[in-house]
């Protein structure tokens, strides 16, 4: 019983950690850029949430709708202010303004909310359930079935639509996508809507399993969410849930056994462990070098 | 050309401003010459000191405020022995070497006693420099073990996190718990403090300890703890944490339908009321944690407290408020003591009698009555909080 529900809790971390690296991957794989702003974007759509309910008062469905389309918004501002002006520079530079990005929105927040964490109101009241004995959280059960609604979508998205055939296009080669014909600053920005709109369901699903937000909750969830991406290999959307799915259930798996201080050492062992054995991460391409 | 004009410039206007300074710290340092011949005789200096600044600020601001009503409502009803109190109110950033240098600063000025400092680390800096000087010194709320332990002139207002422990585990005993499970952040100093002190009393006293969680700094997900924690259903859960925490563990445990109560210390308090409720009212019913103040207590002297803090800085007092007015009740009463004994003031004879008067003494503050008895340590009763009906209110006194 107790062990059902810890695969639960797994799940439900694990569930956060694969739609947040999702966004992190996606925007990797059209133009290999580590966004370390995605995180930083989670939390903005917490603060959106915790503005519509606790705020405003307004009904829960309406703070999930504008938390996505927020950060939706969000994400494709920021490519367009501070990342389109450097598509051809060096990657450095973009790495680096990623990184001012996201200390803006933090310092930013700090600045509007205030240091201390803020509660964010319940979405609604889910109990548990009993299934065999175990008592499971409806919430956890939720958060799962969300993720893997929006993991299915997001791959029909880009293996079936012309958007989807279009962003794989100019991930293969940015340069002749441009020759055939792509709209490619345009194919950019919807990678960036979609990645930045799977953040905002993150934030809802954090903020229903962890009801509180603060200006810094981005930094840790973004790094834990990055190396779940770079676990299941950056650029492949199965790999990023993959990854997602191992990060949460090597924490819980740690925290179950009693080693809960050691559960950010257990992932970053895991992370080190496997760039060793497969340094393309488990579902990752193996590089080749162009000539 | 330009380039060096403005730089001339700005060598003349910092030269300017160096020697600017230079005269200030003239004057200061002229003006101390006086004050450590016993300053003016109508006044007894006393330092104030705490972070007002920086990450935790907070606590700083508000044992301060607690502190200035004190002696402003002394210096109104005529000071101490007709002798007005001159404050040196100093912050320290909530950094150990800052606070030393603020210690410095104050035992220059002549200070006769300090009020300070406010947190653990730095405290603890103050601590061991004010042993040589034996300056009487009252932290209203560093609770750390080592802070009185340097010399005989350090006293706290606060109570301890082990008697904290202590405390919640003969409560727990008291309600008829049987089994017990705990949670604590195993980074924290204070978190620790209470979790061991709570764990050893408890099985003093027979309860069985179910499983002990410990977490890191920071952490967000606690279900896993909680579901190892449920597995032996326990009656009553310890979370020894701040109100942040103990909000998220006490709503993630809600969510795994956990049922049992919780218990804590007094880092809950603010879990409600002030401006969210960090944990849910329904959620927080029947829990109970141990605090030495609450604003609502019907106590003569804590109301009058409250309107009086109201008044002056228009908003309720919370715990740190409280404990920094009883310090600096406990200071006057000591300063007090040595005017009527006629030390001349800075003296160390002075100092001594300052300290003495403190260890022997007895104040009715207002988070309880305080005494000491041989060491640096209160010995004082504490309060028993429940949530019922989604407020706070008292459920025991448990008296020293």
């Amino acid at each position: 019983m107790t062990f059902l529900m810890q695969i639960l809790n797994g799940l439900q971390l694990g569930s956060i950690y694969a739609l947040v690296a999702l966004g992190y991957t996606m925007v990797y794989g059209i133009i290999l850029l580590l966004n370390f702003a995605h995180g930083d974007i989670i939390m903005v759509g917490g603060y959106l949430s915790w503005i519509v309910m606790a705020r405003l008062g307004l009904n829960p469905a309406l703070a999930v709708l504008l938390s996505v389309v927020g950060c939706m918004l969000l994400g494709v501002l920021i490519d367009k202010i501070a990342y389109a002006p450097l598509r051809e520079a060096p990657r450095l530079s973009i790495l680096i303004t990623a990184i001012g990005v996201s200390y803006f929105l933090e310092n930013g927040a700090q600045l509007v909310f205030g240091a201390d964490a803020k509660v964010v109101p319940a979405f609604g009241d889910f109990g548990t359930v009993s299934v065999g004995g175990a008592n499971l959280s409806v919430t956890a059960l939720i958060i799962v079935a969300v993720t893997i609604v929006s993991t299915v979508v997001l791959t029909f998205l880009v293996q079936k639509t012309k958007f989807g055939k279009a962003m794989r296009a100019v991930s293969e080669d940015m340069g002749a996508a441009r020759l055939m014909g792509i709209n490619v600053n345009n194919t950019i920005s919807f990678t960036f809507a979609v990645g930045s709109a799977l953040a905002g369901i993150g934030a809802v699903l954090y903020c229903m399993a962890y009801p509180q937000v603060s200006p810094t909750m981005g930094i840790m969830l973004g790094t834990k969410a990055f190396v779940a991406a770079v676990l299941g290999g950056i650029g492949s959307i199965p790999g990023a849930v993959i990854g997602g799915f191992v990060v949460g259930f090597a924490e819980v798996g740690a925290s179950a056994l009693g080693l809960s201080v050691w559960q950010d050492a257990v992932v970053f062992l895991l992370l080190i462990i496997v760039l060793v054995v497969r340094p393309t991460g488990l579902l990752g391409r193996p590089m080749t070098e162009k000539v | 050309m330009f380039e060096n004009v403005s730089r001339r410039q700005f060598l003349q206007a910092s030269g300017a401003l160096v020697a600017g300074l230079g005269l200030a710290g003239c004057g200061g340092g002229s003006d101390t010459g006086t004050a450590s011949d016993g300053g003016d005789a109508s006044s007894i200096k006393v330092g104030v000191m705490g972070p007002y600044s920086g990450d935790v600020a907070q606590y700083g601001l508000a044992c301060r405020n607690g502190a200035q009503l004190y002696f402003k409502q002394i210096n109104a009803d005529g000071g101490v022995n007709g002798k007005q109190i001159e404050l040196s109110v100093q912050d320290e950033k909530g950094d150990a070497t800052e606070a030393l240098n603020v210690y410095n600063k104050m035992v220059e000025d002549g200070v006769s006693a300090i009020v300070g400092d406010v947190t653990s680390k730095p405290t603890i800096a103050v601590a061991q420099a004010s042993v040589a000087d034996n300056m009487p010194c009252v932290t209203p709320s560093a609770t750390t073990a080592d802070v009185i332990s340097f010399g005989d002139n350090y006293f706290r207002a606060c109570i301890t996190d082990p008697f904290q422990g202590k405390v919640m585990a003969d409560f727990a005993a008291k309600q008829g718990y049987k089994t017990v499970a705990t949670i604590y952040n195993s980074q924290g100093d204070y978190e620790t403090g209470v979790n061991g002190a709570f764990v050893e009393q408890a099985a003093a006293n027979g309860i069985t300890l179910t499983s002990e969680q410990g977490y890191a700094q920071g952490a967000t997900d606690f279900n896993a703890q909680l579901t190892a924690i449920m597995s032996d259903n326990p009656e009553a859960v310890l979370s020894p944490n701040y109100y942040q925490d103990t909000g998220k563990i006490i709503t993630q445990a809600r969510q795994l339908g956990y049922k049992g109560v919780f218990l804590g210390a007094d880092g809950w308090a603010n879990i409600v009321g002030s401006d969210q409720d960090y944990a849910s009212p329904e959620d927080l019913e029947g829990c109970f944690y141990d605090s030495s103040f609450v604003a609502s207590n019907d106590d003569e002297r804590v109301k009058k407290f409250v309107e009086d803090y109201k008044a002056e800085y228009d908003e309720d007092p919370t715990n740190f408020c409280a404990l920094g007015y009883d310090a600096a009740m406990i200071v006057a009463a000591g300063l007090k003591a040595a005017e009527e004994e006629g030390a001349e003031a800075g003296s160390d004879d002075y100092r001594q009698a300052v300290i003495d008067a403190i260890a022997a003494g007895t104040v009715e503050g207002v988070t309880g009555s305080i005494s000491y008895k041989g060491t640096g340590d209160p010995a004082k009763s504490t309060l028993i909080i429940t949530f019922k009906d989604g407020a706070e209110e008292i459920f025991d006194t448990i008296s020293a």
